[in-house]
């Protein structure tokens, strides 16, 4: 990334799991980006596990990001967030026009 | 019930389920005579058919299967709200549940259904066919019920259609609404989900613990209805689960969205996204909400509570309860009667040698052998709530068979009984109802005459009072006619020319053997063979009857039964040398007998009132000497109070009743014997049947009767 502002884009690494378990620290993770940026990218390659609690906090988010006008990019989503975004029904939502594969991941 | 040698047990289990499951259903198609739309009670009786069915199926019992299994497909049309219950319809139920119940009741005899008669299979044949006109369309092939459709309701698409609002605690019980969905995607294929998040809450306020999901879903399966419902069974009680199925008609489709908690337009578009509805049916739908508003909210409310309802009772049911075998009960109360016995033994050892740790610890074991004892008993208790409930059955089809409209009201159904006692008494009870129904309630026009609601009214009511259980059969009737009754015992000589007895004798007439009143014998009763067995059947269980009648008002009948049969807390008196026992719940009070207090007219001045006494020690002709002072123990039973004027109090003992050898079988006043930690035998009196004695006396010698305390 060029870009000297930070506020511009930011890029989230999420790790391990994504589930009930871990829901009050991750949405702690998620909260530390607020206020968000221009363009936020989570990477979701190393997310091992979603569940609905999971899943929860990201439909959050993703919301949030409309709600303030930003984006929000899920990137390098592993197998196990495919599945659930896909069985949710929710792929759409998150499906994001100017979706790139960044090149920080 | 006799059992051939070679019965399978699990073929007893899937009889003893059966039978419990036709109970149920015959509850839940009365309750549903009175509220046809609850989907609740419908879906419990679909559960049962289902249930039925698919356990005969794995015992290859053919002809259960295929009956239930028109039954079942009529009432998954019930509750796809395709077809209506009424009147006719539960009456058919009945007739199919009471097919099933044959059947079953074959099984029980022979394990298997080889003997299955012509009569039967005739009757089966009747009602199959009777039931299948509800089937628009003909019935399936049991595989395949859900493919089972009307073609009236071919206007949906061909998919079900599955609404999932998810309760709040679901991560908090370990489940993952994701999970479900997966499930369900072995079922067929999800052809579109719409998450639902919009009761997500901002996001500094978001638990993330909490769950705020819920779905909209297409599945395209072939999966019957109860499969498909069945993958929300662990999560009934936290989740709303509501299912439409393939080709439902837009009344059920109005009746599932007004279910659900969102608004009704948005609902119709998430339909439509799904696939479920085209825009063209969505606009019907909503058009077809104004005639009829009525009936929505009606339908709306009550699918709303079955999910939380439904499957409840079964789960928990399922989890908590174990069948035990009646036998081993007995026999595990045996040997704490037993224990009883042995710990008074050491008791008494111990309280011999004088030894302080040793009184201490046999002390401690007693009163933990109490415990024991108590919650032994209690395993056998069970509510009579039941019992009532099966007089719904006879009363609402005695009452169609007498053309009278009589309803029945049940109280105390919670009452706890002995388990031997509940299913001994079912007899007596019935006799008493049909009595109540068929002499005691009047036709319409009578009861309007004299000022009645035209509708009679039964009651059956049970509580506990002073150690015994007390059952009431009561009506609003006629009431018993005494000059009837009088002239009637005159006639067959129970009662001389001259005597007029009093009104409660004879009242009391009525249990002589024979004797009947109703002008008219109808087959249900007043053939005079009755109330003399129903006295006989209580007095075998150690319990009375009695009975209020007021003419023009109506009657009760009031059965008094003991606890239990088996073991009683007593109060041990002394006469003489020997002991003797009296149920301590019977014991009101013991005073001191002053000499010169005028014990020998036969009764007593308590504090200003008139107390009958009876001297125990004249009554077993004592002829030992005695203590210095006699002491009176006060006793009360059935609202009559009397004093026994024994020798020795000598407190509080448990008391195992074993019953008495035939010889004593004329021997008044005692109800039985029981061991005593010394090993010698203490007799155990009868208080009832001594009251009666001392009532006998009081009148021919006209001195008081027991005191009334009612």
């Amino acid at each position: 990334m060029k870009s000297t502002v930070p506020m511009l884009r930011r890029i989230q690494v999420m790790e391990g799991p994504l589930t009930i378990y871990t829901a009050s620290e991750q949405k702690d993770v998620l909260l530390s980006l607020f206020p968000l940026a221009h363009e936020v990218e989570l990477d979701l390659s190393n997310v091992d596990e979603l569940d609905s609690a999971g899943l929860q906090l990201l439909i959050l988010i993703k919301r949030e990001s409309f709600k303030e006008g930003t984006q929000l990019v899920l990137s390098n989503p592993s197998a196990t967030v495919l599945e659930a975004l896909r069985l949710s029904g929710l792929d759409d939502y998150f499906a994001n026009p100017s979706f790139t594969v960044s090149v920080g991941a | 019930m006799a059992q051939p040698m070679n019965m399978d047990d699990v073929l007893q289990t899937f009889i003893a389920e059966s039978r419990e499951l036709l109970l149920q259903m015959e509850d839940a198609l009365l309750q549903i005579e009175q509220s046809p739309h609850d989907l609740d009670t419908i879906n419990g009786l679909f559960r049962v058919a289902h249930t039925i069915k698919g356990s005969a199926g794995l015992f290859g019992l053919m002809p259960i299967v295929e009956f239930t299994h028109v039954a079942e497909s009529v009432l998954d049309r019930v509750r796809s709200l395709e077809v209506r219950v009424d009147e006719a319809l539960s009456a058919l139920f009945l007739d199919a549940r009471d097919h099933i119940g044959q059947l079953i009741d074959l099984l029980a005899e022979d394990g298997d259904l080889e003997r299955l008669g012509e009569p039967l299979r005739v009757q089966g044949q009747r009602l199959a066919e009777r039931l299948s006109m509800y089937l628009q369309a003909p019935v399936a092939p049991p595989a395949s019920v859900a493919q089972d459709q009307s073609p009236m309701a071919a206007e949906g698409p061909g998919h079900w259609h599955l609404s999932v609002r998810f309760g709040a605690d679901m991560f908090r019980n370990g489940m993952d609404p994701l999970a479900f969905l997966r499930y369900l995607s072995t079922l067929g294929h999800l052809a579109h989900t719409v998450t639902l998040f919009d009761a997500l809450p901002p996001l500094l306020s978001m638990d993330p613990e909490t769950n705020y999901l819920g779905f909209e879903l297409a599945l395209v399966s072939d999966a019957s209805r109860e499969v498909i419902d069945g993958a929300f069974d662990f999560v009934r009680d936290d989740a709303l689960v509501l299912i439409l199925a393939p080709q439902a008609d837009i009344q059920a489709y109005r009746a599932h969205i007004d279910a659900l908690p969102e608004d009704n337009t948005v609902l119709l578009e998430l339909l439509v996204r799904c696939g479920s509805l085209t825009e063209a049916q969505a606009a019907l739908v909503i058009q077809d909400e104004a005639p009829t508003p009525a009936v929505a909210p009606e339908v709306a409310q009550d699918s709303q509570a079955t999910p939380a309802k439904a499957g409840k009772g079964a789960v928990n049911n399922e989890g908590n309860l174990i069948r035990v075998d009646a036998a081993k009960l007995d026999q595990l109360i045996n040997l704490v009667g037993e224990l009883i016995i042995a710990g008074a033994g050491a008791n008494l050892v111990a309280v011999r040698s004088g030894i302080g740790e040793m009184i201490e610890a046999t002390s401690l074991l007693s009163r933990l052998v109490e415990e024991v004892r108590d919650s032994a008993l209690t395993l056998r208790m069970v509510q009579i709530g039941a019992t009532f409930t099966r007089f719904q059955r006879v009363v609402r089809d005695v009452s169609k068979e007498l053309g009278k409209d009589i309803v029945l009201r049940i109280g105390g159904g919670e009452t706890e009984l002995d388990k031997t006692v509940v299913e001994r008494i079912g007899d007596p009870l019935t006799h008493l109802v049909r009595n109540a129904m068929d002499h005691g309630i009047e036709a319409v026009s009578t009861r309007l005459q004299r000022g009645k609601p035209a509708q009679g009214t039964v009651r059956l009511n049970a509580y506990h009072e002073s150690g015994s259980i007390v059952i009431e059969v009561s009506d609003d009737g006629g009431g018993l006619a005494k000059h009837k009754i009088l002239a009637k015992a005159r006639e067959r000589g129970l009662v001389g020319e001259g005597q007029v007895p009093a009104d409660k004798d004879i009242l009391n007439l009525i249990f002589e053997p024979g004797f009947s009143t109703a002008d008219q014998v109808s087959n249900l009763s007043g053939r005079g063979v009755g109330m003399d067995v129903v006295k006989r059947n209580i007095t075998a269980l150690r319990g009375s009857v009695s009975l209020e009648s007021e003419e023009g008002q109506g009657t009760t009948v009031r059965i008094r039964l003991p606890l239990t049969l088996a073991i009683i807390d007593g109060f041990l008196i002394g006469v003489g040398k020997a002991s003797y026992v009296i149920p301590l719940n019977m014991v009101e009070e013991c005073i001191e007998l002053e000499p010169g207090q005028g014990a020998e007219s036969g009764f007593l001045d308590l504090r200003g009132d008139v107390l009958p006494i009876l001297r125990l020690r004249d009554m077993f002709a004592v002829q030992e000497p005695g203590g210095i002072r006699e002491n009176v123990v006060v006793v009360h039973y059935a609202g009559l109070r009397a004093g026994l004027v024994v020798d020795r109090l000598q407190g509080e003992f448990q008391t195992v009743i074993k019953p008495l050898g035939k010889v004593f079988g004329e021997a008044h006043g005692l109800g039985g014997f029981t061991i005593l930690g010394s090993g010698a035998v203490a007799l155990i009196l009868d208080i009832p049947n001594l009251l009666g004695l001392v009532a006998k006396e009081a009148t021919n010698r006209s001195t008081p009767r027991p005191l009334s305390i009612q």
